[in-house]
């Protein structure tokens, strides 16, 4: 267990709730569609934290590639919640 | 000199949850994006820091670079500033509040035991010892194109689902608008630099760190500082290559992995000696339908409507 791997993890999973907590409680929808992205964001961070395994070691391939997806399949989700959200016209209180 | 680096990943940490705290804190979102898009960028050097350099590009290029862009564009349609902003005391806020700090303190239990429980089992070993079969030398490429090469089948199907998506239920963008002298002038420069860099990531990734999905980015950049210069190039395609081009890299992946059921019976097990020359023509393929599915994520549906697609 590394020190980086402890900062990282918190840090991660830090973000996750605060994404969490924006995405719950910002008043605007394209506020919430960014706080999605920093609750995925964060998620992703505890992930390769986990990968990490000192500077001289290679790190985990198996969780970086499950990231590069996620930051694929999270860009997808962003961009058709904005094509939705520009159709409402962000009218969420509607 | 282990002190100072803890010392700056614990720099590194807090000003990545400033950020992200400030993005959605302050009152217009027009300050809140580029604040949103630094917190990508500053996460792209963690990845860096981390020993990840694939994910590094692909954050810097997707994460902050292109959804940066698609929130900017939006900034035109969307309501940027709430008026009841800081909902005062409420039920809600306090319970969710409570909820964030119940969720922190079970996260940290569970991953700071995860960490010390430490079971060992690194699949690193496993990928090592059988990389020299993959076709590939960059671990991570393998990985995706080769190990789990199901996986990646199904990213690209999701991509695909989300540009229909987009197509067939967002509202139309505005169109290209005519540019500047100077955005013009830096288009001049940047796009045939930024192809011949999407181009050479994607032939690098099989041994250094890059690969499809970057080098699909990069190039749906490219694409796109066209578009801003009045160039639509995904519009300009027609119909038919528009289709193509959307959905060559599901296919593709779905005909090579037909293709060497033939050998081996099982779909998507590459013969050995030719997993490299594989990998390389899905990558290829899938880098044009990621680039162009990126790039339609930023344009305005056809003149005929949504329905025309």
């Amino acid at each position: 267990m590394f020190d980086e791997q402890v900062i990282y993890g918190l840090t991660g999973m830090l973000l996750f709730v605060v994404g969490l907590r924006g995405a719950l409680l910002h008043p605007l929808l394209l506020g919430q569609i960014i706080a999605f992205n920093i609750s995925g964001a964060g998620l992703f961070l505890t992930l390769v934290a986990v990968a990490y395994d000192g500077g001289a070691s290679p790190a985990d391939p198996v969780i970086h590639a499950l990231v590069l997806t996620g930051i694929v399949v999270a860009i997808s989700a962003t961009a058709f919640a904005l094509a939705i959200a520009r159709r409402i016209r962000g009218n969420i209180n509607d | 000199m282990s002190a100072a680096v803890t010392l700056v990943d614990l720099v590194l940490s807090a000003v990545l949850i400033v950020l992200a705290c400030s993005a959605l804190a302050v009152r217009s979102l027009r300050q809140g994006i580029p604040l949103f898009i630094s917190f990508g960028l500053l996460l792209a050097l963690i990845w860096a820091r981390l020993a990840a350099p694939d994910l590094a590009i692909a954050e810097a290029a997707i994460g902050a670079g292109l959804t940066g862009g698609l929130l900017m564009v939006s900034l035109r349609e969307l309501p940027t500033a709430a008026n009841a902003f800081a909902v005062r005391f409420s039920a809600g806020r306090v319970l969710v509040d409570l909820l964030t700090l119940i969720l922190m303190v079970v996260f940290t239990y569970a991953f700071w035991s995860g960490l010390e429980s430490n079971d060992g089992g690194r699949l690193v070993n496993d990928v090592s010892a059988r990389l020299p079969e993959s076709g590939v030398s960059n671990p991570v490429t393998a990985v995706l194109l080769n190990f789990r090469a199901y996986d990646t089948l199904l990213e690209l199907a999701v991509l695909l689902a989300a540009v229909l998506g987009i197509r067939s239920v967002g509202a139309p963008f505005p169109g290209p608008g005519t540019a500047n002298v100077m955005l013009s002038g830096l288009s001049n420069w940047i796009v045939p630099v930024l192809i011949v860099t999407g181009g050479y990531v994607l032939w690098a990734g099989a041994d250094t760190p890059g690969g499809a999905f970057q080098a699909g980015a990069i190039l749906a950049a490219a694409l796109i500082m066209l578009r801003l210069n009045g160039h639509d190039v995904v519009q300009g395609i027609g119909l038919r290559a528009e289709r193509v081009s959307l959905s060559c890299g599901v296919m593709g992946f779905l005909l090579v992995g037909g293709a060497v059921m033939l050998n081996d019976s099982v779909f998507l097990r590459y013969p050995t000696e030719w997993a490299g020359s594989l990998i390389l023509v899905i990558e290829v393929l899938a880098t044009m339908a990621i680039t162009f599915s990126l790039a339609n994520a930023f344009a305005a549906p056809p003149a005929g409507g949504p329905a025309s697609v």
